[in-house]
């Protein structure tokens, strides 16, 4: 198994924001996380990515315990997330911005940088084009020397997921890729989710909001109500899961 | 011809005209000496923008660390040395850069005690602990007067009289080389993969983090190499103005180093000289009207704040101080 949670619990003082989490992700395996606001599902993201320690429970990446570790030892490890509010370096350019995720597979050392030795400028250039393979994948290659903060909504969606995908993770974590897109934009880019995911081998994990996009991807689905686990299942049975229904829509929902 | 041999022509030809017109006595030397001034500021406005400005760290003790490295190099060659001004200066020289080694190392080493600890806990806490080091700072030397015979020496550094009678080995070679060091170290610094991890930090640490770039490291990384240099400037300060008081590593001296850098422009090196240029230069124009000098700096400072908040360069950089990639960049020429 490729990612594995076992038990995961998280109180935040006396309040139980995850109560007994388990999952298992396999390899190329796509996965949703849904639940109404106030589930737990962001928490789950920061307990997996180190933001957070978990109270209880394990978390396992290749067999190896994570648990705990700090965030740059993750994505070393080879997870990465997105945000639900986008977090881009605005003031830097949309090429700097991918280069920094390339930032702990470099290796040129202070001394190097300074002296400007040919290892800074071998691997500086390498990164570069490397940089520019992930931005012209997602079309942004031709705003490579842009703010990020300059480019619109979307395009800023789309540049976060060329900077995580740069890492060259296995396991992506999206958190609401499509939040404040409309159901056309939202369909396109979960197809551009799907390619990805085909193309770099990778396990995705996301949370979504919008039912029709993550029904449309996604191979199982977990359903989270104040933390708990409320359902686990295929997309189809999940629609029709009567406990769901009720936590997305209210009581009586069925009458 | 290249942007870059330009920038070294104009700066050789730069060097040549002030030897020139100084020896010949067409520059006199009180000109001479404001220009040295402006080059020392310049070492500490751009160590300190790497610190406040490209890392966006919050130090207010630079004046610190200046005068650690002052007290370490100033010690050094007047008490350990035993140099004096009548000293030969071929012979004085290598002693004094051994001392600005040391002072830079010294430096380096205070700036990680105290950023260890306070760059694990959240930004606010390195100001108040910074702000809390200069003022210790400066109480330790004021009551540091430990007068020991040893041999022919009296070892004192003076306590609240200062420590006076260092030889004057800064002069304007020594100064114009340790400055273009410091300007070339930290734009290359700036401009490399370390560099952007610090901007990161900066743009946004939770991002920073989840990219892999392991924050504190590279926090306490920042604040040291800008220490060290706060050193190498205190060391070739104190051997320019021939004494060391107490009071220089104080909280006034911090925030002039801290308006230097403000009024360039957080992230700039081109904003950070500009500016130690034009404030030491104008607090010297000022002098003749007296103490209505303050209340002129002041208004001054309050309408540039009010006219460019981003400071006078923003974080844009003159072309010949861009890497070549960088200069093709509107993010980084626009920024």
């Amino acid at each position: 198994m490729l990612f594995k949670i076992a038990n995961l619990t998280h109180f935040f003082g006396g309040l139980k924001a995850v109560d007994d989490f388990n999952i298992e992700i396999g390899p190329r395996q796509i996965i949703g996380l849904i639940g109404p606001n106030g589930a737990g599902k962001t928490t789950v993201f920061n307990l997996i990515t180190g933001f957070y320690k978990p109270t209880g429970g394990k978390i396992f990446f290749d067999d190896k315990d994570i648990t705990g570790l700090p965030p740059h030892i993750i994505t070393s490890r080879g997870i990465v997330r997105t945000f639900q509010n986008i977090r881009l370096f605005n003031t830097m350019s949309v090429l700097e911005n991918v280069t920094i995720a390339r930032h702990y597979r470099m290796k040129y050392g202070i001394a190097a940088a300074v002296a400007r030795l040919p290892s800074f400028r071998r691997e500086e250039h390498v990164v570069e084009e490397k940089a520019m393979e992930y931005l012209s994948l997602f079309h942004l290659d031709a705003k490579a020397y842009l703010p990020a903060g300059s480019l619109p909504y979307g395009e800023q969606r789309r540049l976060e997921i060329a900077r995580a995908l740069a890492t060259e993770p296995r396991l992506l974590l999206l958190d609401e890729p499509a939040a404040g897109m409309n159901n056309a934009e939202a369909l396109d880019l979960m197809h551009l989710i799907k390619k990805i995911a085909e193309e770099f081998r990778l396990s995705i994990f996301l949370i979504e909001h919008q039912m029709p996009v993550v029904m449309g991807i996604a191979e199982q689905i977990h359903v989270l109500d104040f933390g708990k686990t409320l359902a686990v299942g295929p997309p189809q049975e999940i629609k029709n899961n009567p406990q769901v229904i009720q936590a997305y829509l209210g009581e009586g929902a069925l009458q | 011809m290249k942007t870059s041999h330009y920038a070294l022509l104009g700066l050789a030809g730069f060097y040549l005209l002030v030897m020139v017109t100084s020896t010949l006595g067409i520059m006199n030397d009180y000109v001479l000496r404001v220009l040295n001034l402006i080059l020392i500021n310049i070492i500490l406005g751009v160590s300190l923008n790497l610190i406040n400005g490209y890392t966006g760290l919050f130090s207010i003790g630079h004046a610190g660390f200046m005068i650690v490295g002052g007290y370490v190099a100033g010690f050094m060659t007047t008490l350990l040395f035993g140099i004096t001004r009548d000293t030969p200066y071929l012979q004085a020289l290598p002693l004094f850069l051994v001392a600005i080694l040391v002072a830079a190392l010294v430096s380096a080493f205070v700036g990680f005690l105290i950023g260890l600890p306070a760059l694990r806990l959240s930004d606010d806490y390195l100001a108040i602990v910074t702000i809390g080091f200069g003022e210790i700072i400066r109480v330790v030397f004021n009551f540091i007067t430990f007068k020991k015979k040893v041999g022919d020496w009296e070892l004192d550094i003076g306590g609240p009289r200062g420590l006076l009678g260092i030889p004057p080995l800064s002069n304007f070679t020594i100064i114009f080389l340790f400055t273009l060091f410091t300007i070339l170290f930290i734009r290359n610094f700036v401009f490399s993969r370390h560099g952007r991890a610090c901007m990161a930090i900066r743009e946004n640490e939770v991002a920073a983090h989840m990219m892999g770039i392991n924050i504190t490291r590279y926090k306490v990384l920042a604040f040291v190499l800008g220490s060290t240099f706060a050193g190498i400037g205190g060391a070739l300060l104190a051997h320019f103005i021939q004494l060391l008081h107490p009071t220089m590593g104080g909280f006034t001296k911090s925030v002039e180093y801290l308006i230097i850098v403000y009024l360039g422009g957080m992230g700039s090196i081109s904003g950070t000289i500009v500016a130690a240029a034009v404030l030491t230069a104008l607090s010297e124009f000022l002098r003749p009207i007296g103490e209505l000098r303050m209340v002129l700096y002041g208004a001054l400072l309050v309408f540039l704040m009010l006219k460019r908040p981003a400071g006078l360069m923003g974080q844009r950089e003159f072309p010949f101080l861009l890497p070549e990639r960088e200069r093709k960049s509107y993010a980084v020429q626009n920024r």
